[in-house]
């Protein structure tokens, strides 16, 4: 299996998690070494910058893991950007999951505002994630701003309804020159592994492993799914043959 | 600044050519298969172990190109300004060492050419020249469009290789593509052909097409020059060119013509021979590949392979072409580029495009906007518009 590489980091394992929702910073700890998963991303929020001994950060200290601070809570360009030099000095790492949703509800992504931060916070030297809609455009204008990958949703946060988005994500991955990972929505390792299958390079997950009746087991589930649809992915899917039946043939002429 | 030539250093010739030669069928089979084919699936539909499969490749290239393009075909006519090159060019008419006199079309000739085509019926022209950068530049170029710009709904170059801003001058004066290509993408090869002047550079002429792109021009057209090389190899080459730059200049439209060594004054014969049967797959493996891709058929091929390739995935096609400045009316026994092998007129070709079961279209309105603005009462009704557009 071909190794991932993303900004100027090489990586094995294609799962990154997500650290919310747990119920308990050891279940979180747990289940993010069952999966393997080498880049866990931590809400800027959750974290108390204050002490050097704060809950979560204390749990993710191991050699695997690399942190992607995320700017969750965000609500526009600005605040985004605010805080994402507020993670580059606190967790030293210009890696950055860039959230922005200005609605509460549904947390939405806004593409005007991430296409904005995401241009600032490139020439600021961030190694820019932007969470997103499935839009393909949008992730041409990422690309030309100086984003390092696009992560399209694939169907709204915390739904585990899977990937709704599916063709414009084949689109998406069809076009791009930058690492897209399929974040949000991915409900459970068969969707998972459907991404691999279509081609994205990685996934992020975190309600379905975190709210999971035995998250540590659902964690190990995802890595094997991971695996097994990025395995599938190179070694060249069969696809369903399409019926050819020629009414007429095309091609007679150059037989004559 | 990015170019191709980054990406064109990953790849190496022999290894390519192993790669499509040792194609298995049940790769093809692999890539036929599929939806949605990358670069590896393009190399195993033009393996010769696709060959056997060239019926199904022929029926999937019909219906992808019918559902994309409709049944039509776009016409167009190319307008040679000029036989004038500083360039000695192996298989060219134009060789600057072809000691034959030379031919630039003046203002009042170019009209009489243009009156010529239109008659034809044509509103989609292709301008062509050699290159010969004191007599025939950009100012000959921009002077050229504004004397025609309101003749022709469409205006295409296939001009020597220019410079970013002289390619953004020709999109603000209302070109909506340009053609260049790379003859063959083997370097050594490539140097033998193009033994002197600036064509020689083939770097240059390898970074051209993101400078066209840069330049924000509607449509880059790419292809190779069918004989030079390994038919297979190059278009791989050439189908890498235009996935990267489609990935890069994602807001430009691609075309790929496919130019088979003709006979010309003072040529050498073709190295590698490539047959009706090669051209059809090579035509069906690039709309397998890509189904937004524009596929051009010139006066280059016969007139059985051109009546009988119009379903099989072409989008546009020139008639009547001349390929000597001053060709139409002017001037008919000047030097010309290359013999045209069908020799039928425009009116000729619509009528089996119809038969065919197919609609030939002579206007295509891109909605350039140049300036200045000719006003709406200048502007001819507009009898035809459709969404998609056409080159060689």
């Amino acid at each position: 299996m071909s190794l991932f590489k993303i900004g100027d980091r090489t990586l094995k394992s294609r799962l990154f998690l997500g650290t919310g929702k747990f119920g308990s910073n050891t279940e979180m700890e747990e289940a993010i070494l069952a999966s393997e998963s080498e880049l866990v991303t931590v809400a800027l929020k959750r974290i108390d910058l204050e002490t050097d001994t704060d809950a979560i950060l204390n749990h993710l200290k191991h050699p695997r893991i690399n942190l992607l601070p995320n700017t969750s809570g965000a609500r526009n360009a600005k605040e985004a950007i605010f805080a994402a030099q507020l993670a580059r000095e606190a967790l030293e790492t210009n890696w950055l999951k860039l959230e922005i949703h200005p609605d509460p509800k549904y947390l939405m992504p806004d593409a005007i505002e991430t296409l904005k931060a995401t241009e600032a916070l490139a020439k600021l030297g961030f190694i820019v994630l932007p969470y997103i809609h499935a839009d393909p455009v949008l992730c041409k204008h990422l690309e030309n701003a100086g984003t390092a990958a696009v992560m399209p949703l694939g169907s709204p946060i915390g739904s585990n309804k899977g990937l709704k988005t599916i063709d414009f994500l084949e689109i998406i991955i069809e076009q791009s020159k930058v690492p897209v990972i399929i974040d949000a929505g991915i409900g459970a390792p068969s969707d998972a592994a459907k991404a691999m299958e279509l081609g994205a390079d990685a996934v992020l997950v975190n309600t379905a492993i975190a709210v999971a009746g035995n998250p540590k087991f659902m964690a190990e589930a995802f890595k094997e799914a991971v695996i097994a649809g990025r395995k599938a992915f190179e070694a060249k899917l069969g696809q369903q043959y399409k019926q050819a039946v020629a009414s007429s043939p095309l091609t007679a002429f150059l037989y004559e | 600044m990015e170019t191709f030539k980054s990406v064109f250093g990953d790849y190496d010739w022999d290894t390519i050519q192993s790669k499509i030669y040792q194609t298995t069928t049940k790769q093809v089979e692999q890539a036929l298969a599929k939806s949605k084919r990358n670069l590896d699936d393009f190399i195993a539909l033009i393996s010769p172990a696709a060959t056997t499969y060239l019926e199904q490749m022929a029926q999937e290239c019909h219906e992808l190109t019918k559902k994309r393009f409709g049944k039509t075909i776009q016409m167009y006519a190319p307008l040679y300004l000029s036989n004038e090159c500083q360039n000695i060019c192996t298989y060219c008419g134009f060789s600057l060492d072809n000691k034959i006199k030379r031919k630039t079309l003046s203002d009042a000739e170019i009209k009489l050419e243009v009156e010529s085509l239109k008659e034809a019926g044509f509103d989609h022209v292709l301008l062509v020249t050699g290159e010969a950068n004191y007599t025939v530049n950009i100012n000959y170029f921009l002077n050229a469009i504004e004397q025609i710009k309101n003749d022709f709904s469409t205006i295409s170059v296939e001009v020597q290789p220019l410079s970013t801003e002289e390619y953004q001058q020709l999109h603000e004066a209302g070109v909506y593509s340009v053609l260049v290509y790379q003859e063959t993408y083997h370097q050594e090869v490539y140097k033998k052909y193009h033994t002197k002047g600036k064509k020689s550079n083939f770097d240059f002429r390898l970074e051209t097409p993101d400078r066209i792109g840069k330049a924000g021009i509607h449509k880059i057209g790419l292809g190779v020059l069918l004989g030079l090389e390994d038919w297979r190899t190059d278009s791989f080459f050439n189908t890498l060119h235009l996935d990267y730059l489609q990935k890069t200049y994602w807001q430009t439209k691609y075309s790929v013509s496919f130019p088979r060594l003709r006979p010309a004054e003072g040529i050498i014969e073709p190295n590698f021979i490539m047959d009706d049967k090669d051209l059809t797959q090579l035509i069906c493996a690039y709309r397998l590949w890509n189904e937004d891709l524009e596929i051009s058929i010139s006066t280059r091929e016969n007139e059985n392979f051109r009546n009988n390739i119009i379903p099989i995935g072409v989008t546009s096609m020139s008639a009547g072409s001349k390929t000597n400045p001053g060709g139409y009316v002017v001037d008919p026994q000047s030097l010309e580029q290359f013999e045209i092998s069908d020799e039928r007129s425009a009116q000729e070709i619509a009528k089996i495009i119809s038969n065919k079961g197919y609609e030939a279209v002579w206007k295509d309105n891109p909605y350039l906007v140049t300036s200045p603005q000719p006003s709406p009462k200048e502007r001819e009704p507009k009898s035809k518009i459709v969404n998609h557009h056409s080159t060689i």
